[in-house]
């Protein structure tokens, strides 16, 4: 009962990130319907240069997380105004590949500067475990879990009283209606991706000081955002968030139970199993937008 | 003979679809099959493995333009179908089966798992079928580590030389003939399947798959066609690259792989059979460039240690963007285009 618990708990910080991550990516289809497959890469570009900041210019750990959320942010702007601006309207696999052509050039940039190695982020907090009863807590994962849930928490805020957050929300439903009420859809696809990108540093940086640091490994949870935003479905935002920690729980749980039993680790690929599934059941999500198609 | 003509006299479908118009096309590919015949003979033995390399890529390329350009659904996980057809052609030459048989069977294997992974084509389309797809890659690849694996550690299958009425084809040079033979036929077919009625009905999927669904065509059917002609090519090209290799682990077959196919064709030209042979040269080429430059180098530069690994992937992800920005239609388009620029010269129409 107890292992269930700490797999639980552990699943629920690991699904927050997930959770975060998957937001960024959610906003960037919802708005502007592109898949983006650099997602991880720039989580893990900005995990390196938040890494960056604090050992190699002495900066202290908070101040430089925060130094590169905001870079982040503006590069969003940037990557979608010279990149993705051109290719709007363009067929499905031009916008696909496009930001794995991205990702593939985040991964020649990090691979140059970092090579692949293994990192450790600066400690910034004494990681004394707290005991309750059976249950193990580290205060990072605690800390995780309160920023995942603090950042989500704001986000959910600024899409529902904020001008800005609700002419996005206004444009991912509708942008001819948006459009004609006066909301510069532009500006929405340039502030989405700002905030995805900010997003998906947040979520870095907190699966940074808990496990280590790697090109591969940070860009994995790029590959394993799919599966969570395919179990709530493609365009929902609360579905990215259930979604990502259903994964996280999901890949805990088998880890903890399966695995032992199996003697092979499941834990990589059961989220895709998952997807695969649900693709077939149920193929829009728990929370997504079913595409009716009238003639 | 005739070699080019001054306007356009078609008069009936069947000459629009022919895959030479004139004689030109028929002299100059044959003078390029006689002079590729050639190659194993006098380049080096490295060179001739590059070579082959690059033949196997246009296979498994061809079949990827099949299923993404010409019937509009977008595969991931073309590199796990070409493992796919790795793995089937290495255990079935081990239990002792010739090459002409285990390529064959191996991309037909390959083409089942493919049908399979199409199925969700059923219900989903565009974005979510990509993902459809990113997740057979994944499931297959970890089926390959877990085959890896094995009885604890990591043991690789060893794929026994091809032989032919006795003779070894050697990998270096005899296994050439081998790929190229496949190579000549495998365009070929795609060449004319373009010509019939599946051809004509995947384009009208792809075109708009209501539309096509209206004029009586059973898109489920066609796209899983479309999905199993594609596995069927990736599982070729894998058979063939078992045996060229000679040893066959899960680490090749990763999703890169499958990204490395999608640049290809975007490279060469999305739905033309012509564009998956440039682009599969290409990109079988540049990290060869790449390597020799990273190494001449590294020799400048003794600081940066992970150069070739950093080019590669960086010099890759530009050409992607900058194809997909600035010559969307890909090298093929270009190549028309220089065409019809000599066919009239010196006159602009």
């Amino acid at each position: 009962m107890d292992f269930l618990l700490q797999l639980l708990v552990n699943g629920l910080v690991i699904g927050s990130v997930y959770a975060l991550a998957a937001l960024g990516f959610v906003l960037i289809y919802k708005s502007s319907r592109v898949l983006n497959f650099a997602h991880g890469d720039f989580l893990a570009l900005g995990t390196f240069v938040a890494f960056a900041l604090a050992t190699s210019l002495h900066l202290p750990v908070v101040p430089s997380i925060l130094l590169t959320l905001v870079c982040f942010f503006v590069l969003g702007l940037v990557v979608e105004r010279v990149v993705l601006r051109p290719l709007i309207g363009k067929e499905i696999i031009a916008v696909i590949m496009v930001s794995v052509g991205l990702s593939s050039v985040i991964k020649g940039v990090m691979y140059l500067i970092w090579g692949p190695g293994y990192f450790l982020f600066p400690e910034f907090m004494p990681d004394i475990p707290i005991i309750i009863g059976d249950l193990y807590l580290s205060p990072l994962h605690l800390l995780a879990l309160a920023v995942s849930a603090a950042f989500l928490g704001l986000f959910s805020l600024f899409f529902k009283h904020s001008t800005l957050g609700v002419a996005m929300r206004a444009v991912a439903d509708d942008q001819q209606a948006a459009l004609s009420l006066g909301v510069s859809v532009r500006k929405i696809f340039a502030i989405a991706w700002g905030i995805a990108l900010l997003s998906a540093v947040a979520a870095g940086v907190i699966v940074g000081s808990i496990t280590s640091l790697s090109t591969e490994g940070l860009a994995t949870i790029g590959i394993l955002v799919f599966p969570a935003v395919i179990v709530g479905g493609l365009d929902s935002i609360p579905g990215a968030v259930i979604g990502g920690l259903l994964i996280g729980v999901l890949e805990n749980l088998t880890a903890g139970f399966i695995d032992p039993m199996l003697g092979v680790s499941l834990r990589s690929v059961v989220p895709f199993i998952v997807l695969v599934v649900i693709l077939m059941l149920k193929p829009y999500g728990l929370f997504g937008t079913v595409e009716i198609e009238r003639v | 003979m005739q070699f080019s003509a001054c306007g356009n006299y078609k008069t009936r479908y069947e000459d629009e679809t022919t895959i030479f118009p004139n004689d030109t096309g028929r002299v100059f590919v044959a003078a390029l099959l006689v002079f590729l015949a050639t190659l194993p003979w006098w380049l080096s033995p490295y060179l001739v493995f590059v070579t082959t390399l690059i033949g196997l890529f246009i296979v498994g390329a061809v079949g990827l333009n099949i299923l993404t350009g010409s019937t509009g659904q977008i595969s991931l996980g073309h590199g796990a179908f070409m493992g796919l057809g790795a793995y089937a052609a290495a255990l079935l030459a081990q239990a002792g089966l010739p090459f002409w048989l285990a390529i064959p069977l191996a991309g037909a294997v390959t083409a089942v798992a493919g049908a399979f992974f199409g199925i969700p084509s059923l219900r989903v389309k565009g974005l979510y079928l990509a993902l459809a797809t990113l997740a057979a890659q994944v499931i297959l690849q970890f089926a390959f580590n877990l085959f890896d694996s094995r009885g604890g550690g990591t043991s690789y299958l060893s794929v026994p030389e091809p032989t032919l009425f006795g003779w070894t084809l050697d990998r270096d040079r005899m296994f050439f003939y081998v790929v190229f033979a496949t190579v000549v036929l495998g365009v070929y077919a795609a060449l004319n399947l373009f010509r019939t009625r599946v051809g004509r009905a995947f384009s009208a999927i792809r075109d708009n798959d209501r539309a096509a669904a209206a004029m009586g065509i059973n898109v489920f059917k066609y796209k899983l066609l479309a999905f199993s002609i594609a596995a069927f090519y990736a599982g070729v090209a894998g058979a063939l690259w078992a045996y060229a290799s000679g040893v066959v682990s899960a680490e090749r077959f990763t999703l890169l792989l499958s990204v490395e196919y999608l640049a290809m064709i975007i490279v060469g030209g999305l739905g033309s059979v012509l564009g998956s042979i440039m682009g599969a040269t290409v990109i079988t080429v540049l990290p060869e460039v790449l390597r020799v430059l990273a190494d001449s180098l590294s020799q400048v530069l003794p600081q940066a240690t992970h150069l070739f690994l950093a080019m590669r992937f960086a010099v890759f992800g530009l050409i992607i963007v900058g194809f997909l920005m600035f010559e969307s239609q890909g090298l093929a388009d270009r190549w028309r285009v220089i065409k019809t620029y000599f066919n009239t010269w010196p006159f602009r129409y």
